[in-house]
């Protein structure tokens, strides 16, 4: 067996075990909505503090062609920073990983910018490049870029060193020992990354759009809360969690057709 | 090298090689023999030392090794841990550079990976990503042959190692053993005149490695190929060699070498034989002499 403990331990860090049988999770959560739904007619909680599930649902029913654009800003946003993250981050780890010298120089850069929080540079971004998308877009990025940065950097060292020896004994040329052997063996890695990075990727996209947006789901959680119109936010949080749970699934759907063989992926299809 | 030119006064005994397919006296008495001019041997290493440099200063590997290995031979380097034998692998495989002394493939001094080499590891190596003939026809992929050709042998060699049925499975659907043949497989697969192996069987359960060892050898039959076979175990490297180089502890030299003329093909009766427990006791001799085995602790060193 190769030494690939390291992305192991990377995949299943992030990559959350699914062996929890889907319909007794939907049972459970059928149930507490059930439960939610009986306290708030019981004890008659105003609308503007909890509404009950139906109001929200009813809600959602009249809200949803409003949100739909909205929807549309904040995938893009998030898209956009999460691409932006991969391509410049994989081909950092790749500088890291390849050259000692600019491992020396960045990395411990790259580490240590993570003490600072990125949220905490949203207002920061939005005075020098005003209400737009580019803002969000760019904190999305720094929140996406490190796990991508870091997971890629871990693949690309787990090659073990016979593998390589291999390689060269084969006269394989610099450029084939990346492609054929060091690349594929980071690609668990990266995916790990990718799958971690694709999370905070919607919450740095909500996030940004709370500083200062005029459009995007995290805009309308504001405006929302601002009118007391709680069932428009649950509304608006709704939407949010089936879209980051489609790009999870994404992902993991990219992952599995790409890395068959990986055991983080066999282990899910048992 | 001409087929039979006998020397006057060769250094070491011609190793015999009596190959599996061939029949008829012709090919009985068909042997390899070494040549007396040094130069003219397959393999050429002379004064050969390696040191590294570690945290506390150097550390010598290997220090004056002299080895002539003639086309065709099946030499086994056997030493204890760390004597140095598996940089000698990786020195000849062009992996690693001497530091002293000279190395020569087939004439050439060696500085990169000589192209007629094949290497097995300890560690079968196998990309996981890719099924059984695919990581055997990598081999052909990265030195660029044709890849039909080399998908077809691939395919023979698999039914050769009786895993033509596993052609299209994943390493992680193969076990230990079934893992280290396809390895073997991948090493074969261009031809190549020259094959080193670190140990390949050193992680593999007793039974496993016996029939291995066995494969090996059919394969080797098959085709002219120097192996050169590096082990610590004492009865794998007097099954399957034509000569044993037994190596001292650090700094790694060249303690003796012995000559194996039991016949071949090799047959895993003989291995009770007495003629194959006098080799064994020959080389246990070695390392009870150098300290490497001892009945009693007490012994003196």
């Amino acid at each position: 067996m190769v030494d690939i403990t390291a992305v192991e331990a990377a995949t299943t860090a992030s990559a959350p075990r699914r062996d929890v049988k889907v319909p007794y999770a939907l049972i459970t959560l059928a149930g507490l909505l059930l439960v939610w739904e009986l306290a708030a007619r019981i004890f008659g909680l105003p609308a503007y503090i909890l509404p009950s599930p139906s109001a929200i649902f009813a809600q959602l029913a009249i809200d949803w062609r409003m949100l739909a654009p909205h929807t549309g800003i904040t995938v893009f946003e998030v898209l956009a920073g999460f691409l932006l993250s991969v391509l410049i981050g994989v081909p950092i780890a790749i500088g890291i990983t390849y050259s000692r010298a600019f491992d020396e120089a960045v990395y411990p850069l790259i580490v240590g910018s993570q003490t600072v929080p990125k949220v905490a540079l949203a207002p920061l971004l939005l005075a020098w490049f005003g209400y737009g998308m580019m803002p969000k877009v760019l904190i999305v990025f720094l929140v996406a870029f490190f796990p991508i940065v870091i997971n890629s950097v871990v693949g690309l060292r787990s090659a073990p060193p016979q593998m390589i020896h291999l390689a060269k004994s084969m006269g394989a040329s610099a450029a084939q020992v990346f492609w054929r052997f060091r690349l594929p063996q980071a690609l668990p890695s990266i995916f790990a990354g990718m799958k971690l990075a694709i999370v905070l990727a919607v919450i740095g996209a909500i996030v940004a759009e709370f500083v200062g947006a005029d459009s995007g789901l995290g805009y309308i959680i504001m405006i929302a809360g601002a009118n007391f119109q709680i069932a428009r936010q649950f509304g608006a949080i709704i939407a949010l969690t089936i879209v980051g749970m489609l790009l999870f699934w994404a992902m993991t759907y990219i992952e599995r057709r790409s890395l068959p063989w990986h055991i983080s992926v066999r282990a899910l299809q048992k | 090298m001409a087929g039979v030119q006998v020397a006057d006064h060769h250094i070491e005994p011609a190793p015999r090689r009596f190959l599996d397919g061939m029949t008829g006296a012709s090919a009985a008495t068909k042997t390899i023999v070494p040549t007396t001019s040094p130069s003219d041997a397959y393999i050429s290493i002379q004064g050969l030392s390696k040191t590294f440099a570690g945290r506390n200063g150097t550390v010598q590997a290997l220090t004056d090794i002299n080895l002539d290995i003639a086309d065709g031979e099946f030499v086994s380097v056997i030493g204890p841990s760390g004597c140095g034998k598996s940089t000698l692998l990786m020195l000849l495989a062009g992996l690693e550079p001497k530091t002293g002394g000279s190395l020569a493939i087939g004439g050439r001094p060696v500085t990169t990976p000589d192209p007629e080499l094949g290497v097995v590891f300890q560690q079968d190596v196998l990309l996981e990503w890719r099924s059984a003939l695919e990581n055997i026809v990598l081999q052909a992929e990265i030195r660029g042959l044709d890849k039909k050709a080399a998908t077809q042998r691939a395919k023979e060699l698999l039914a050769m190692v009786d895993l033509a049925r596993f052609a299209d499975a994943y390493p992680y659907e193969l076990s230990g053993g079934m893992r280290q043949r396809v390895s073997i497989c991948r090493a074969l697969l261009h031809e190549p005149r020259l094959l080193l192996m670190d140990e390949p069987f050193g992680a593999l359960d007793a039974l496993t490695r016996d029939q291995l060892q066995i494969d090996l050898l059919r394969l080797w039959s098959r085709r002219k190929m120097t192996v050169l076979f590096i082990t610590h175990s004492i009865s794998e490297a007097v099954f399957l060699s034509d000569r044993i180089v037994v190596m001292s502890p650090r700094p790694g030299r060249i303690e003796k070498i012995i000559t194996v003329d039991l016949p071949r093909p090799r047959r895993l009766a003989m291995r009770e034989s007495e003629a194959f427990l006098k080799f064994n006791h020959e080389v246990t001799d070695v390392f009870r002499s150098l300290g490497v085995l001892r009945d009693d602790p007490e012994e003196a060193m």
